[in-house]
Parts: C-alpha cells; structure tokens; sequence
C-alpha cells in the first residue's frame, strides 16, 4: 500500500472544556475520497480546519505524504497543497469574484502591483470552467446567488493546484443541477489523483462519491469504512447511534 | 462579453462612474452655487477658492488614512492628538533642538528637513504602537485612540509648557499654503502633465481591458470622461491662477529681493505646495487601495475578517500597518497645518478626530467596514470645509454652524444608507 497523503493521528482540541475534537485518527489516499460524516456539531469541521491551518490542535500529530508536519496557520496548509472550501466559504462580500479567487495569492504586475486584469482573465477561465453561466464578474459575491458564491469558494480550491482537497459541505446551497456539477468535479479530480475529504449530510451522495466514510459522533471517532462494505442503513446508524458496523473496517 | 440585452442606459451608465460620486460632486455644487448666490458672488472667488482647499488639506490628508482604518473595522480617535503631538515635536525640533545641540539655526537649509523626517518618524511609530496594542493585545481600538487622544494632546501640552512656539523656519512654513505656491507657470505646466497623465491612465485602462477582451465602454463615453478629467485640472489650476498677490505683498517681495517692482505687475499664486501634498497623498493613497497587496488585505478584512484569516493574510500584521500608515499622514497633516499657522499652539488639532471621522463618513466609507473611497473622504473634507466658511461667511452664529455640520453628518449617512438599501449594495 501508497503512503497516504495526509494521516491525521490522535487528534484532539478543547474549547473552553468542550472537547470538539477527542482523540480522532482519519487519513487519506491519493485519488481517494474520504466522506466525513457526523450530526451537527459532531466536530466535522473542527477536525478539518486544524488541517486547514485555521485552529491549532492541543494534540495529535499531522503527516503529509508520510512526513510529519506543523501547520500553524493557513499559509502553511496551502504550502502542501491543501486547499479547502469552508462550510461558510471564507468570502470577502464587498470583493468581486477574481480578487477572491487569489485572495492571499495575488498576480501583481513586475512593478508589483495587482495585475487586475490577468487575474480576472484567469478567473473567467476557471469559471468558464466550472459554471459556463457565471457571468458576474465585476460585482461584489455579495451580489451574487448562493450557488455563485459557491462556485466562487470551489474555483478558489481548485484553481492552484490541490494535493489535498477539503470540502466541508460543498452543496449546501446548491440546487440539483449544480450538486450534480459539484459530483461531476469531484469525479474529475478524483481522476487527476486528488485526496478529498468530503463532509456532506446526504448519505446517499457520500456512497456514491467516496471510497471511505469516517464517521464522529460527540467528538470522537465512530468508525471508519469501506464504502463498497456498507449500506446507506449501515451509516445512518452509525450517525445515530454511534455504534460499530460489523462489517470490517480497513 | 456581447450586450445581448440593451437595456436602455443613460449618459451616466456609459460613464460608468460611480452614482454616490456623483451624487457628492452635485451636493458639493449646490452648496458652493448656494452660498454664491447668499454671498451676492464672494464665495466662489479665486480667493475664497483658493483659501478653502489650503483650509481643507490637513483634514483631507488625516482622512485619507481614517478610510483605511475604519474599511478595517477600526477607529482612530486620536488623529487631533497625534497631530498636536507630531507639531510639538517639529516646533521643538526647528527652534530648540536644532539650533541648540547640532548648531542649525532656523532658516539653516537642513533644519526643515531634518524636522520633517523626524516629524514623520514619531508619527509612524506611535501609529505602529497604536496599531500593535489593537492587532497584538487585541485591546478595541475605540480604547486605544481614545486613551491616546488623551495622552497624545497632553504629551504635546508637556513638552511645549503649553506655550505658543514661533516663527517656524521659512522654508518649513513654505509648506503651510500661502506662503509656499509654485506661480502660475510651473501650476501649468504640472496642471497639463497631470491631465496628460490622467488621460494616458485611462487609455492604459481600457487597452489592457481590449487586450484580454473584457467589455469596455465606448469609446466616445471614454472620450467625454478624458476630456472631463482635463477640463477639471486645468480649470482648478486656472482659478488657482487667478488669485492674484495683493500689490502690496508684491512690493514688500521686491523690496526684500532689493529690486523695484515693474509698474502694473500682476502675479497669480498658482497651485500651493500643501495642496499638490495632498493631490499626492490622494493619489499614492487610492493606487495602495487598488493596487497593492496591502490595499486589497485592508478592504478584504473589513469584509470579512475570518475569510481574510482563512485566505493567510496577517491581520495582526495588517493592522499595525494600517494604524503606522494613519499616524504617518497625521504627521504629514501637522507640518501642513502648523506651517499654515506660521507656529506651533497648544490648541492645534482640536476636534480634528471628529471632522476627519466625518469626512470619512460623508465621503461614503461605511462603518462596518469593507467600503470607502480615498476621493469620497476628500470630497467629504471638501464639503465640511465648504459648509463651515461658508457659514462663516454668511454670518452664521458659531453655535449654529457646529449644530448645522453635525446634522449634515448624521443626514448624509441616512442618505448613504437609503442608497445602498434602494441599490441593494452591500
Ligand atoms: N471556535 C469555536 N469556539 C468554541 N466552540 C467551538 C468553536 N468551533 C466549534 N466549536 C464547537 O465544537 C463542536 C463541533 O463543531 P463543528 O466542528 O462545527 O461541528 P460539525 O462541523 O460537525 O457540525 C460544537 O459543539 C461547536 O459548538
Ligand atoms: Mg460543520
């Protein structure tokens, strides 16, 4: 077996006594997508951002392509190509389309400043791309429709070269057809060797998208399976109740 | 990028200039055609012109640097103090310090250098402290400016004694407005390199748009607005030109030279020396805004902190810079404002944390964040400026005026907030 790509081990992280995160081991394989299943306030996203560079974690170690690394802030994620779209896409409202999609990141010209049109034409390409309607390019996300704003935050994580991949519920304000879109993309990146981590509430698309499920409950580790192993029933109780499938686990 | 849909669009569409701009250039002339009229014509003189722009520079300049603070979801209310501090120290440098420990009398060629370059230095470093104590120790800044407003007027009072401080250094005071203008040919000759400019920047503008194909505006529109930019430099530097040197003023230049004054001469002041400082703080400070790393990092963060966060941008960092910029410019306002004065006074920048708040506010820059424009604050300053001579000028009792110019401010952000509701911008 590949060394995985990113290997999360005993990770743990308090806020003011509640324990978030207690304890919890995932890891992630190249061109594999991992789903991340949970009830709200589980601590789904709170595992991922201590990935993601946004929290820092009280315990545990992170390896990245078997090396072990510290990530302390986002910029360090993003130096081992983790890219990530947040449940609450981290949009800058007042911002158009292209300076979020380098936010951080920005094309300047070779007397430094911003090169506004090369990242706008690089902007339309990927949106092209990504959702051929998408035509608001010179006003603020605030203008723009959820499914948009959307786009916007995918096109960012996809847009410089992801290894490692987080989408914590990448559908959420999508309609069928652009969920559609977002699981065609999935596929494709899937394809291109990308790990991704999924965190998505619909059972049913996590059996159809990812290879493994990992699921927590109160902050702790359920299980982690093997998609082709389970049923949609067998995840649901393992949601609910916080119990072990029999089935094996890898 | 093809119109498919022609909706029908004005004139101001095809500009595409901004309607809130628009909107203060009209409030701006109405008051000034207003006060005109009151004024039976004394209040659009090249004089009267004239003394209103060197009026408003100080407070133009503070508000720049207010923009960038409150777009960042900060406040400084200490601009006034730090100004009165900052004067305090280059009225102490030039007449005691100097003269006392390095030998540099006033008037020595190095002493308002020397001066100004220190000036500038504690004004960015005590904004760099203000700007650490709010991103480092997370201390509000509402807190910090307010106690710095406290410390900073009376750290100027301390080391002054509270006393007057002058003559300031001739060359110094050259800052000040009246008494440092480039005459009338050099105004034009700058006046038409920056109208080349202006043109030229809106000719790269729309080429590189071609070169990418992004849609562009049409190229008469384009035309309308070259040659609407230029008109408007060449006029101000016009009027500017047209306020003469009263002959009597002349005749003591001259005499001080040791020559004879031609018979019948006429001298136009020109642009001063103050006002093209703040012509280029507008402009260095509205390309930081739009066109530099730290200028996007600025308006990110008031829209959206944690994204900012999120996206690797420093915003401790970001803060101590913004708050460093601030006190910088407030540095800049005070060798302007006290070479106006001719003098140091204990009084300098009272209430100036409020007007350049307000110029702010007027000119568009929303308190939530995220929002503002370098030329609204201007605008703005410019109007508050115009209403308070204005008023002056028409007789209006002290008291009248002050509560006259603060419902100005609270109507104009009712105002801003009805726009942005009917537009549904942000
Ligand atoms: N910044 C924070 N401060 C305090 N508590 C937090 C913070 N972030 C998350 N939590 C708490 O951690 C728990 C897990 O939250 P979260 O990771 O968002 O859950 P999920 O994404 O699985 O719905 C919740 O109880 C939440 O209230
Ligand atoms: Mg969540």
């Amino acid at each position: 077996m590949s060394t995985p790509l990113v290997e999360m081990r005993g990770i743990s992280i308090a806020f003011g006594g509640v324990k978030a995160v207690d304890d919890v081991s995932v890891d992630l394989y190249p061109g594999e997508v991992v789903g991340l299943l949970g009830h709200n306030g589980a601590g789904k996203s709170t595992l991922i951002k201590i990935l993601s560079g946004a929290y820092a974690k009280d315990s545990g170690e992170v390896l990245v392509n078997g090396q072990q690394v510290t990530i302390h802030n986002p910029r360090d994620a993003r130096s081992h190509n983790i890219e990530t779209i947040y449940q609450t896409l981290a949009l800058a409202d007042n911002l158009d389309a292209a300076s979020n999609l380098f936010l951080g990141r920005e094309l300047v010209t070779k007397s430094g400043l911003l090169d506004e049109a090369a990242m706008e034409a690089e902007c339309r390409k990927i949106m092209g791309r990504l959702n051929p309607n998408f035509t608001k390019f010179s006003d603020p996300v605030s203008a723009l429709s959820g499914g948009q704003r959307q786009s916007v935050a995918i096109a960012r994580a996809v847009y410089f070269n992801a290894k490692i991949l987080i989408m914590d519920e990448p559908t959420a304000a999508l309609g069928p057809h652009e969920t559609q879109m977002v699981a065609g993309l999935i596929q494709q990146l899937k394809e291109q060797g990308i790990g991704i981590f999924l965190i998505d509430h619909d059972v049913h698309a996590v059996m159809e998208l990812c290879d493994r499920a990992s699921v927590m409950k109160n902050g702790k580790l359920v299980g982690t399976v093997n998609i082709s192993d389970v049923t949609d029933d067998d995840l649901l109780s393992m949601i609910i109740l916080g119990k072990n499938p029999t089935q094996k686990t890898q | 990028m093809n119109n498919v849909t022609h909706k029908k669009r004005g004139l101001f569409d095809h500009l595409e200039l901004d309607s809130r701009l628009l909107g203060m250039i009209a409030a701006f002339v109405i008051l000034s055609v207003g006060f005109n009229i009151v004024t039976d014509g004394r209040f659009l003189t090249p004089r009267n012109i004239f003394n209103l722009t060197i009026q408003t520079v100080s407070v133009a300049i503070m508000a720049s640097g207010m923009v960038f603070v409150i777009v960042a979801r900060h406040i400084d209310l200490s601009v006034g103090a730090l100004l009165a501090t900052c004067s305090a120290i280059m009225a102490m440098m030039q007449t005691q310090i100097l003269p006392d420990m390095f030998g540099l009398g006033l008037n020595h060629p190095a002493t308002w250098i020397l001066t100004i370059i220190v000036g500038l230095f504690a004004g960015t470093a005590i904004g760099a402290f203000h700007g650490w104590m709010v991103g480092y120790l997370t201390i509000p800044a509402f807190i910090v400016t307010l106690g710095g407003f406290l410390v900073w007027r009376n750290v100027a009072w301390y080391l002054t004694d509270g006393q007057t401080i002058g003559p300031l250094d001739s060359t110094f005071m050259m800052f000040g407005g009246v008494n440092g203008t480039l005459g009338t040919i050099w105004s034009t000759i700058i006046g038409g390199c920056a109208a080349v400019l202006a043109v030229y920047g809106l000719w790269n503008g729309r080429r590189a748009k071609v070169s990418h194909n992004f849609p562009v505006k049409p190229l008469w529109a384009e035309c309308v607005l070259a040659i609407g930019v230029s008109t408007l430099i060449m006029g101000f530097v016009w009027i500017l030109n047209s306020y003469t040197i009263p002959a009597r003023k002349l005749k003591r230049m001259f005499e001080a030279l040791g020559q004879e004054m031609p018979e019948g001469l006429v001298v136009g002041y020109g642009l001063p020396i103050s006002v093209l400082i703040l012509i280029g703080t507008a402009v260095v400070m509205t390309v930081v805004a739009k066109r530099t790393r730290f200028g996007r990092y600025i308006y990110a963060t008031g829209g959206n902190p944690d994204a900012a966060e999120l996206s690797g941008i420093n915003t401790r960092a970001l803060t101590v810079k913004i708050f460093a910029l601030m006190g910088f410019l407030c540095a800049l306002s005070a060798v302007v404002a006290s070479a106006r004065l001719a003098n140091h006074s204990n009084d300098m920048g009272t209430l100036d944390e409020l007007r350049v708040i307000a110029a702010a506010v007027i000119g568009g820059t929303a308190l939530s964040g995220g929002i503002g424009t370098i030329y609204g604050a201007i605008l703005g300053a410019l109007i508050m400026q115009a209403l308070q001579s204005g008023m002056a000028m028409v007789g209006v009792d002290a008291p009248f005026q002050n509560i006259v110019v603060g419902s100005v401010l609270v109507l104009a952000v009712l105002t801003d907030i009805l726009y942005r509701k009917r537009t549904g911008s942000a």
